[in-house]
């Protein structure tokens, strides 16, 4: 390896030290979001399966999913595909070059958070 | 070697031939999902809840068996996909790699799950 200084060099301010912004905690709530859905899917295609198994098999699914901690999963679970959903629209306009300006991209933001709230009230007062 | 950059070393190599492959394929599935996720969520929601005679007799209806079957299959392969890029960023070396095989293998797994309780549900 060439680089001599290798880990002395000056690096760009990181995470400990850079103020959260609303783009960048909108960003990294995005990821978070989007990964953290595998559990609720997961749990979904387990009821699936217990489903099509047996009434006695679903009766144990069903009531992992409707219990408590079911239900506070699959809520938060609602608010993070909502969420997710309404950042890939942001992200779809953004590759068009749109709407990358700090104020434009922030009021965006806004709007992705205020919206999967608002989404998220809305499924559970319909559904 | 001593005096070589990385980039010193990858001038000449040519490009990784993927091109966009990963960034388009995010594209498709992210517009797939804007669809089928709001048909997923008002098709599974409202029949979250029910007894299991009811739920198999909803599912073996081809609109809710062919939304919630497609939304398996696209929302895996997007899943997939997507934990690629955050494998890629905060694991390395050799465990990066068994972490993108096991994301892969969980995802494969659990379509090949869905589809089969689904259909079996269906026919």
């Amino acid at each position: 390896m060439a680089d001599v200084n290798r880990g002395k060099r000056p690096l760009s301010p990181h995470l400990t030290i850079y103020r959260p912004q609303l783009t960048s905690i909108t960003s990294i709530l995005t990821r978070i979001t989007g990964n953290a859905l595998i559990i609720a899917m997961v749990l979904i295609v387990w009821w699936f399966l217990a489903a099509a198994s047996s009434p006695e098999y679903f009766a144990i699914a069903d009531g992992v999913l409707r219990s408590w901690f079911g239900d506070l999963v699959l809520v938060l679970s609602l608010w993070a595909l909502w969420y997710h959903t309404l950042a890939g629209v942001r992200h779809l306009i953004w590759d068009t070059g749109a709407m990358l300006e700090i104020e434009k991209a922030e009021m965006l933001g806004k709007l992705v958070i205020g919206g999967s709230v608002l989404l998220t009230l809305l499924t559970v007062a319909i559904v | 070697m001593g005096y070589m950059t990385d980039r010193k070393r990858a001038v000449g190599l040519g490009s990784a031939k993927s091109g966009v492959h990963h960034f388009w394929a995010m594209k498709v599935s992210s517009v797939a999902l804007l669809i089928l996720i709001p048909l997923f969520v008002f098709t599974f929601g409202p029949i979250l809840g029910s007894e299991h005679a009811e739920v198999v007799g909803y599912f073996a209806r081809p609109f809710p068996a062919i939304v919630a079957g497609l939304t398996i299959i696209v929302g895996f392969k997007h899943f997939n996909d997507g934990v690629q890029t955050l494998i890629e960023d905060y694991v390395h070396g050799g465990p990066q790699k068994i972490a993108l095989i096991g994301a892969t293998c969980l995802s494969y797994a659990a379509i090949a799950t869905g589809l089969f309780a689904i259909a079996k549900i269906a026919l």
